[in-house]
């Protein structure tokens, strides 16, 4: 098994900020690891440092196995201003295949096919001609999912893909980044609100909790004593999500 | 307008004009869906400003406004991304700040009749070395749009995807920037500085109304803007409306018709 990400005593933050204090975790190759954790506790700025879009403060990120940093498929969370894009299916998904191009103006054949081959991957082939303003939110996320294989196939980077999906396409989503996961052995790292979600399909937990982080396998993370202090403070936590989401608090 | 054609004013402000109205449709439908509609409000106030100051210094207007334009351009792109000040609040600051410092530079200086016609546009009076510099601006705007179209569009559409997989999003704004404030600049001419925005935001507003895929609104803001231009110089010629004035009210006229037809068409997909 390849090590694709070593990060090793690493601190980020913004502005003098210290979100992440000395965080050590590896990413071996075929990995499901989830990154949960209360908003504040540094996902969001972890996933931007590991993205590259962020200096670390110090400690490393070494990518092993042949991986740049512009090799990690990413996810992001939809911004408002995609509500009302005028794009169809297909130039969403081919616009993944634009790293590759380089300075070269126009997308070629190969990327075509690319392109094609994600949207076959990720069952969307009958909405290529549609618009992605008209998708529900379900169908959206697919789309950006298919954008992201298109860049890359190694290691896939999700940022809370099922936060605002009703729980038919959560269901639907989580079965897709399982089948990624176990049938072409793509890694993923996901961020993600939803412990349930997190330990019925990841194989290794990240959890990040106010300076003290946890890292181990989804077996060893059940028995741990986070976890224990989470599930009897289960009901406190589904609270604070609910308002969180009401208030549109910006992660950190 | 078919006889006006024998004139040579009238065939310089025809060619400035479409090809100045292509490259604002063109960079309209990105900068629309940025929401940074207004840059070409703020980038005009910045260019009136620029070519107060170059009238009262005796210097060539636009060989003076074009840098300095640009520059702000650069500027209100990279202070945005970076979060500190919002790109609305920005744009607000450069344009009511070049618009004072242009309005006390023109009074300190005893006032210009040319400077009014920045602000409300002069295409009739172009002259052979402003056809020459705005169809080489044009032309550049164009041939780069082109080039840069798919770039645009992943930029456009997400940026922080295309930064993440190691896209220069960075370059791309500044190209998506510089060449609003290029167009802006020789737009100033025909529509003046308080009407410039208009071909740029209307055209794409219009055809977001019916279009579904980033080519197919690309396409429509092409072919509106040039429609709505000639609509609008045939109600100059004949009705004598002002020239600048005609072609937005026929901008006008055209987004209506689409929203109208937007909204039929969605009550009759239900």
């Amino acid at each position: 098994m390849e090590t694709l990400i070593e990060c090793k005593s690493l601190s980020a933050g913004y502005e003098g900020v210290t979100v992440i204090n000395d965080l050590s975790f590896t990413v071996n190759s075929g990995d499901f690891l989830s990154i949960a954790g209360e908003n504040g506790s540094g996902k969001t700025t972890l996933m931007k440092t590991l993205l590259g879009l962020k200096e670390p403060q110090s400690g490393s990120i070494i990518f092993g196995g042949g991986l740049k940093a512009s090799e990690i498929g990413y996810l992001p969370q939809q911004t408002a201003l995609q509500k009302d894009f005028p794009a169809t299916v297909k130039e969403v998904v081919l616009s993944g295949r634009l790293s590759k191009r380089g300075l070269r103006p126009f997308y070629g054949k190969e990327d075509k096919q690319k392109a094609n081959e994600c949207m076959e991957l990720m069952d969307i082939i009958p909405l290529r001609s549609r618009s992605y303003r008209e998708l529900s939110g379900g169908q959206q996320q697919r789309v950006l999912l298919a954008r992201a294989l298109c860049a890359t196939e190694k290691l896939l980077l999700l940022d809370e893909p099922v936060s605002g999906l009703d729980p038919t396409a959560t269901q639907d989503m989580y079965d897709t980044i399982h089948k990624l996961n176990s049938e072409r052995g793509v890694t993923v790292i996901m961020i993600t609100h939803d412990l349930n979600g997190a330990l019925r399909y990841s194989k290794q937990i990240l959890h990040m909790e106010a300076g003290q982080y946890f890292f181990g396998s989804t077996e060893e993370y059940r028995a741990s004593d986070i976890f224990h202090t989470m599930s009897t403070c289960d009901c406190h936590c589904c609270c604070n999500h609910h308002l969180d989401q009401k208030g549109g608090g910006a992660d950190v | 307008m078919f006889e006006m054609l024998s004139y040579d004013f009238f065939l310089r402000a025809l060619l400035v004009g479409m090809l100045v109205s292509l490259c604002a449709s063109l960079l309209g439908v990105s900068l629309v869906l940025k929401r940074f509609s207004m840059i070409g409000d703020g980038l005009s106030h910045v260019g009136f400003g620029a070519l107060a100051v170059a009238a009262a210094m005796n210097l060539a207007p636009l060989q003076i406004s074009v840098p300095v334009v640009m520059i702000a351009a650069f500027l209100l792109i990279r202070v945005s991304s970076s979060g500190r000040i919002n790109g609305d609040a920005a744009i607000a600051v450069c344009s009511s700040g070049a618009l004072a410092i242009g309005a006390v530079v023109i009074s300190q200086s005893g006032g210009s009749a040319d400077i009014s016609s920045y602000m409300f546009g002069s295409i009739m009076s172009i002259t052979g070395e402003d056809l020459l510099l705005s169809v080489i601006c044009s032309v550049v705007v164009i041939v780069l749009f082109i080039l840069f179209y798919s770039k645009i569009f992943a930029v456009t559409f997400d940026e922080s995807f295309s930064k993440a997989t190691g896209v220069n999003t960075g370059l791309y704004n500044t190209v998506i920037g510089l060449l609003t404030a290029l167009t802006v600049v020789v737009g100033m001419r025909i529509m003046g500085a308080l009407l410039i925005s208009s071909l740029i935001i209307f055209p794409a507003l219009s055809s977001m109304r019916i279009f579904k895929s980033f080519k197919g609104v690309t396409i429509c803001s092409a072919v509106l803007c040039e429609v709505c231009f000639l609509i609008g110089m045939e109600l100059t010629c004949e009705a004598d409306w002002p020239a600048g004035a005609s072609v937005v009210i026929a901008d006008l006229a055209v987004f209506v018709l689409f929203g109208i037809a937007g909204a039929v068409i969605k009550r009759v997909k239900k």
